[in-house]
Formats: structure tokens, sequence, C-alpha cells
């Protein structure tokens, strides 16, 4: 029986409240019928009216969709052989590379590629900022499917080659459908980083191409508008979405009972 | 299985391996060798081989960096912000992850899932939050200043302000600290609390002499996690910050972007992944003694 | 000419040698087993055979044929893991299809296959369901159907009943047995289990660090072990070691400490003074009661015949094991059945007892 002191009790749950207020006020000022982001006045919806007549927002959104499909595809695919590979062999060097952009501070790799894609005339735009994404990508999805990797049996891959598989055919028809709940959450881990990645974009995005939260960001430095909490909410609403299909398909990946069953 | 290893080993890895070192290890190199070129006359970098056809390389940017102490104290004040941030995470999150690691298995899922929640909401939306929070009009501002007044004090601006950047700095950081916290914590074997307890130690010795120095490496790890991110953090600052608030972070976008000193913001940027992998090396070789020990 | 053949394989590990020089024949249609004690090389050896590991030294000869240079899928070997490895994302009937389709058997041939092979383990009409939805039982007829299914020249089987109870296992023994002599295969089988060696093996290799101790049929390992290892492995013995005091050519004397001269039948060239063991099973020694008025006592057979008292006993319902305890402080264990009729009396604890057995009852061991 484990005592649980009232004053842990108080104090987690002050940690929530500040963790869930500022999302809450947020949420509940896109529908306040109010330009000062201050007090209560009255329901509206006119801003998320607003937001669906921004044709700047709308297209800002779309080319979000757009890199976040493109890049989480790739990452996925280069992520899963990342994963593999680490898992199977003894490497040195992936590792280290597929960890870095995660390790460092985002605006290292935002200005290292700004100067790479201007010394070798790329011009700056969805191409660069989805090859930018692809790279700081590929180490979550490869962290995920190599954490399912490493729990799943290894003599099922064994019994496949003593059943007369070659390593492909093991490695299609029985290791791929069994890690394959770690490569879709890892393709969905991929898609929301995409997705909301702000510091990266900032740098490789150029003069010319806008992503949502670019367009967030110049919205909250010009001219703070409601719009901003109307857009938040769809965006965490889309998140939410998002990560309560990666649960469905993969329970695993939330759980933290070692002992749960893997399915 | 021995033979056939080295053949699918480099189909596998090649890829990726392939991808991360052009996009990756290439630019980082290019950003090494920026840094000992000249800044061009409208911003960027000047080309490598000036017209009469040497090779333009020197030390000037980095000898800009030794030589002005504005720069260097910038770092520190954001070793300081990053320190304060970790210190304060650290009091926030170790009781949450003591109480959920101290909770049925059952609830611990959603409990840390509920934890990382809002992590996977956009960056700029929890930052706008706080703008929206600590405004002028906001409550919290005209009650505080309201307090303020009445004790004959000026009113204070809680947004731009050192104060406002350090809250949503641990605001935004914090489930990083709570879940290695969490992991560790987890693996504690309550029968040692119980012994220490039948040894006759207090409620506070116990956590002190026993549960602490057990979770050193979960700290260890979300120290890292939360030091090196907001070392380089820009947006906060930019946003919520005032003109005094400057971290190194904001220099060097300003470099990049305003200024266009391309390799001065060169020298900056080393230097910070510099000080990151020295800091990141040093968790991970504290982290592994650890679990030695423990 | 053996079908399976180890020529020399030797494997090691860095400074640990797993496998050392182990050269082993197996015949076609033979059970063989592999046994020992965890960490003797027993695994390892199955794996090099199986293709999932390559000795450093030796060869493995398949039917006239080098398997040196054949990965595990090109193998005619077939494995039985000891965890099952059935595919949990495919349904019975597909794991048992899976080395069909991997051999390119036409589909419309599979069905019926897959179907004979179920019958083979009494598992008709389990196709459709999963792995999950199984018993240890059953998991384990579905991964050795899956094994036999395309036929192989060789079974292996790594300590399949290790994580079944009892009874089942018991159960399945019997199984195994009838399935090897009807199907006819070659079974290498590993186990540290040495009750289940002996009763499902025609012949046994006893190994201990990387080395095979003894090749033989069950009951001679049983009856005549040939080193303190294996006598002290496979079942219970009394092991009486110490200087060799005589030596006839027909018969050896020891002197076991405690106890006195130790005579056992043996045609061994072993010098008066060099070391040596006698093993002897503990149902072999007879005891009596020294009483004035208790009878016979031990029969003129027991050449070796010895005063001590009992120390204790395990009653284990079908027979009871003593331990007889001399006044020098040597232990002896005595394994009686309880049911011979004509028998006096239980022994109790303190009894004074005379205990002994006939020369040949004893063996004589070379280490």
């Amino acid at each position: 029986m484990r005592r649980r002191s009232p004053w842990l009790w108080a104090v987690a749950l002050l940690a929530y409240a500040f963790l869930y207020l500022p999302l809450v006020i947020v949420v509940v000022y896109s529908f306040n019928d109010s330009r000062l982001n201050a007090e209560w006045v009255g329901f509206t919806l006119d801003w998320y009216r607003r937001l669906a007549a921004n044709d700047e927002m709308l297209a800002a959104a779309g080319n979000s969709l757009l890199i976040a499909l493109v890049a989480s595809a790739a990452a996925t695919v280069l992520g899963t052989m990342a994963g593999f590979a680490m898992h199977r062999y003894r490497l040195r060097l992936l590792p280290v590379l597929v960890l870095c952009p995660i390790a460092i501070p985002e605006i290292l790799m935002g200005v290292s590629l700004l100067i790479f894609f201007v010394l070798l005339n790329v011009t700056l735009g969805l191409l660069s900022v989805a090859i930018a994404h692809v790279a700081f990508c590929i180490g979550f999805v490869a962290i995920v499917v190599r954490a399912r990797l490493a729990g799943m049996d290894e003599s099922l891959t064994e019994a496949a080659r003593d059943c007369g598989a070659t390593p492909a055919q093991a490695f299609r028809r029985v290791t791929l459908p069994l890690i394959m709940p770690g490569v879709i959450a890892g393709a969905l881990m991929a898609f929301t980083m995409s997705i909301d990645d702000f510091v990266i974009t900032f740098f490789t995005a150029g003069a010319g191409t806008v992503t949502l939260p670019l367009q967030i960001y110049s919205m909250i430095k010009i001219a703070v508008t409601p719009e901003v909490n109307a857009v938040s909410t769809l965006l965490m609403l889309l998140t939410l979405a998002l990560i309560v299909v990666a649960a469905k398909v993969s329970p695993s990946l939330f759980r933290t009972d070692p002992e749960a069953s893997p399915r | 299985m021995r033979r056939d290893a080295q053949g699918g080993r480099w189909l596998v890895s090649g890829p990726p391996l392939l991808y991360l070192l052009v996009f990756f290890a290439a630019p980082t190199l290019l950003m090494v060798l920026a840094s000992f070129r000249s800044p061009a006359d409208f911003g960027g970098l000047a080309p490598l081989v000036d017209d009469s056809g040497t090779v333009d390389l020197n030390v000037e940017a980095w000898m800009r960096f030794a030589t002005e102490p504005i720069y260097l104290r910038i770092f520190m004040k954001s070793i300081g912000y990053a320190a304060v941030t970790t210190v304060l995470c650290l009091l926030l999150a170790y009781p949450l992850a003591a109480l959920i690691a101290r909770s049925d298995r059952r609830h611990r899922d959603l409990l840390l899932l509920l934890v990382i929640l809002p992590f996977w909401s956009n960056f700029l939306i929890r930052v706008y939050a706080w703008m929206i929070i600590l405004g002028p009009n906001a409550a919290l501002a005209r009650t505080l200043n309201g307090v303020l007044a009445l004790a004959g004090v000026a009113p204070v601006s809680l947004l731009f302000s050192a104060f406002a950047v350090l809250v949503c700095l641990v605001y935004v950081h914090l489930p990083f600290m709570v879940l290695p916290l969490y992991a560790n914590l987890e693996k504690h074997d309550q029968a040692l609390l119980d012994a220490a307890q039948d040894l006759g130690a207090s409620a506070w010795q116990r956590f002190w002499r026993v549960t602490f120095p057990l979770s050193l490496p979960g700290v260890y790890a979300g120290a890292a996690l939360v030091f090196i991110p907001a070392f380089g953090i820009f947006a906060i600052p930019d946003i919520l910050g005032g003109p005094n608030d400057s971290l190194i972070g904001n220099v060097i976008k300003q470099q990049f972007l305003e200024t266009r000193d391309w390799p001065f913001g060169s020298v900056l940027s080393i230097v910070l992944t510099g000080m990151a992998l020295a800091l990141a090396g040093l968790a991970a070789a504290v982290g592994r003694r650890g679990r030695v020990r423990a | 000419m053996a079908l399976l053949e180890i020529q020399g394989v030797t494997r090691r590990f860095g400074a640990f040698t797993a496998v050392d020089n182990v050269s082993l024949g197996i015949a076609a249609g033979e059970f063989f087993t592999l046994l020992g004690p965890s960490g003797c090389g027993k695994t390892t050896l199955l794996r090099m055979i199986a293709g999932f590991d390559l000795p450093d030294e030796g060869r493995i000869v398949l039917d006239g044929h080098d398997l040196a240079d054949r990965p595990p899928e090109a193998r005619p070997v077939r494995t039985v893991f000891q965890s099952y490895a059935l595919f949990p994302h495919m349904s019975v009937a597909g794991n048992i299809a899976f080395p069909l389709e991997m051999a390119r058997v036409a589909a419309r041939e599979i069905p019926a296959k897959v179907d004979a092979a179920l019958e083979d383990v009494r598992l008709q009409g389990f196709g459709q369901r999963y792995p999950h939805e199984l018993s240890g039982g059953q998991k384990q007829r579905v991964a050795i159907a899956r094994a036999l299914v395309t036929h192989p020249a060789v079974l292996l089987l790594d300590e399949p009943l290790a994580a079944l109870d009892a009874k089942l296992r018991e159960d399945l023994q019997i199984e195994l047995i009838n399935l090897q002599r009807d199907v006819g295969i070659t079974f290498v089988y590993v186990t540290h289990d040495q009750t289940e060696a002996l009763a499902l093996s025609h012949r046994i290799a006893v190994m201990d660090r990387g080395r095979v101790e003894q090749v033989d049929e069950p009951s001679r390992i049983y009856g005549f072990p040939r080193t303190r290892f294996v006598a002290d492995f496979i079942g219970h013995c009394n092991l009486f070691t110490g200087p060799v005091t005589a030596n006839d050519g027909s018969v050896v004397t020891v002197a076991a400490p405690g106890l006195g001269p130790v005579r056992a039948a043996a045609a061994s060239a072993v010098a008066v003074g060099a070391q040596a063991t006698i093993a002897l099973r503990p149902e072999k020694t007879r005891l009596a009661i020294v009483a004035p008025d208790a009878g016979a006592g031990l029969d003129a057979a027991a050449t070796n015949r010895y005063a001590g008292t009992i120390h204790d006993f395990l009653y284990m319902g079908d027979v009871t094991v003593y331990r007889v305890v001399t006044p020098g402080g040597a232990r002896v264990e005595a394994l009686l059945a309880n049911s011979t009729s004509g028998r006096a009396k239980f022994f109790e604890v303190g009894d004074a007892v005379e205990f002994g057995w006939p020369a040949d009852a004893g063996h004589f061991l070379d280490s």
C-alpha cells in the first residue's frame, strides 16, 4: 500500500493545471466576441469565419500539409531503415547522425541548412523546407522502430529463415508486419513534428514560402487578433486526432507497463 | 549468420546514412567553413575565391568573438536562463513524476499521456497562450497591478520581461523533465523506503538519503533534455521578451537574417554547438556512471 | 554411413570455447539427444547444424554434403524452437503453410499438405486459430507440424518441452517417440533433463563444457558411465574416490576414505597408487539390520560389506532413499523399493545396519 501524501497530490494537480490552463484559455478566447484577449464578452464564431476567408492562412495551411505529407513519407522510409539497421548491426556513425538532430538546439540545424542551400544555389522554398524536415524526423521514426524491434521476439526471424525464407523474405513476411504499428506510429509522429515545426522552417523557407507556424508567428508579431486563437484551436484538434489514431494503431506506443502484452 | 550479415548491412543503413551525411553533416561542415570566410557587401558570404584568384579565408569573425566581450556575456546570460529553467522544471516535475510513479498501473498511462499531450500542440500556440495570460489587460496583470497600486508601487508589466521568458521556458520544457524522472522513479523498490523507515528515518530523510540519490540518473537526463534546447531557444525571447532579454539564439537569428554577417553568425553557432555537445556528452557520461552505481 | 556427421567442430566466443573439437555421427532415423547442463555447448552445436552459426573449425556434413556454404534457408534441416517461434500475425494454417510457400510449392497443393500435417500432430480443425489462442502443448505441436511439413532430412528440437508442466511433458514425450517412429525422420534433441533424455533417445551424447563425455544408448549411459561427470549427472550416484590398492586384472580395489576397501569388477590397467573412482547406483546397495535375531542379513554375494547407521531417509512413495553413515564418516545412499514382499521392515534413523553390494555392481571409472 503506497501512501500518497496530500501534499504530493496538491503539487501534482497544480502542475497539471499549469500545463493545461494556457491552452484552455486559447481555446476559450477563440470564441470570445472581443478583439482583446482580456476578458470574456460573449460567444461568437466570427473568428472562425474570418479564418475560413483568410486566403493567406489557407495557403499557409496547404503548404504545411503538403510539406508534412512528403516529409513524413520520406522520413518514415528512411527512419525505418535506420531503426532496423541500428537494431540489427553494431553501427557507430549512423546512430550519431540520426540522433544528433534531435539532441542539439534546432536553430543550429536551421542555420547550417540555410548556408548549405544558399551555397549550393538552391532556391529556398517548399523543397528546402521538406528536405530539412526529413532530416530531423528520421530520428523520431528510427527511435520508435528500434524500440518496437527490441520488443519483438528474435527467434521469429530465425524461424522464418529456418522455414526456408531468405533474409529479404523474412523481413517482408515476418518482421515488417510485426513492426508495422511502430512504423505507422513513427509516421504519425513525423507528420505532427513537421506540421508544428517553427525554428527550422523559419530559416529554410525563404521569403516567399509560408507555412502555418510561420503565418501564426507573423500574426503574433504584427497584428494579434483572436484569429490566431481560432487557428490554434483547429491545429490542436488535428494533433489530438492524430495522437488518438496513433494510440489506436499502436497501443504499446504509449504504454508504460512493460508486462502488458505487446499487441 | 555471419557471412551474409555484411551485404545487407550497407543496403539497409546506406540510404539514411547518405541522406544525413548530405543534409546534416555537410551543412554543419559548411557552417564551420563559413566561419572562416568574409561577409559579402550586401550580406551572406563573400565568394570563396575572389577576383584575383586567391582563396579568401580568415579568422576575422573568430577574432571578433574573442575580442568583443558582449557576446560572451550573452552566452553566459543564456546559460543562466537555461540553468534557472532547469532548476524550476526540476522542482515542478519531481512531485509530478513521483505521483505518477506511485499511482496504480492502470492510471499511469493516462497520467503520462496527459503530461505529454500539451507538448503535441504547436510550439507557437503555447508561447502565444502566455502572451494572453500575461497581457496588460488580462486578469492576472490587472489584479497584480491593483494590489501594487494599493501599496503605492508603480504598475509592472508582466509581458515583455525576463519573468515572461522564464515562465514560458519552464512551461514548454516541463514534459521533458517529467518523462526521464518518471522512468527512473518507476523502477525504485518500495522495499528500500520501507527498510529505511524501519530503521528510523523520517519522511524527509527517506527522500533525501534514499529516493533522491537513486533518482540522480533521471535528474541528469531530464536536466540535459531541458538545458540544451533552452540554451539555444530564440522564439520565446523574441515573442515574450523585452529588448534586454535577447539570448544567444536571438543574436544568431539577427546575424543571419537581419545584420546578415554570416561568418560571425557561424562562429556563434559553432560555439553554441560546441557547448551543447559538451553538455550532452557530460550528461551521457554521468548517466552511464549512475546506471552502474544504482 | 552416418546421415549427419559433425567432424571436429569447434566454436569460440572470444576467450570462451563453447564447443570444443566435437565429433559425432548420427544415423538416419535415429532419435539422438544432446544432453548436458546449461552452458555445455549443446544449443550452440544445434544452432550450427541449423545454420544460425558457423563453426570456427571443423565441418558439418549432411548426406555427404558439407553444409558450410549453405545459409539456414538452404539447409534441409528444420528447427523446433524452445519458445515455439510461431508467427503471431498468421493463423495456424498460415504458419504451417509458410515453409511450403518458401519452397515454392504450388498454391493449390498447399491446403492438403497443411491438413495432413495437422493430422500428424492430432490438431485437425485448428487451422483457423491464432497462436495466442493456443495452449503451450498445442503451440508445440503446431511448431512441430510446421517443421515437418516439408519432410526435412533432420529435425532439430531445442528443449521443446521445457516450458510445459510435468504431466503434459510426459504425455508429449510419448507422442514425440511415436511421431518420430511414424515419420522416420532423424531427430536431434537438446535437453538438460536427463530423465527425458533416457526416455526418448536411441542414443545420447552427454556434454560438459564444450566436450562430449560419452555417446551411448541410454541403458549403457546409465549403467556404465565412463566418467565422473556422466555418473554424477545421470541419476544419483555414490562416488568412492581414493588410491588404488590392488589390481589383479579382473577386480580393482580402491581405498575409499571413511569406508575401507571397495572392490569393483574391471579390466583396467590402472597402476596401484593412482587415484580412481568407483561409481555405485543407490538401487544396487543392499541394507540389512544388524541384530542377533534379524535373520541372515546380507547375502554372501555382497563381497563389499560395511557397517553403519541410518542417518536420515527420504520417503518418496514408491521408493525410499536411505543415507547411511559409517563410523569413518563416509556417507552412502541406498535406494530401496517400498513394496518388496518378504522385506522385514522400514529402517529408522539411528538403526545400526550392515550394507553392501557385489563386486560387479560398482563401476570403475577412468576419470
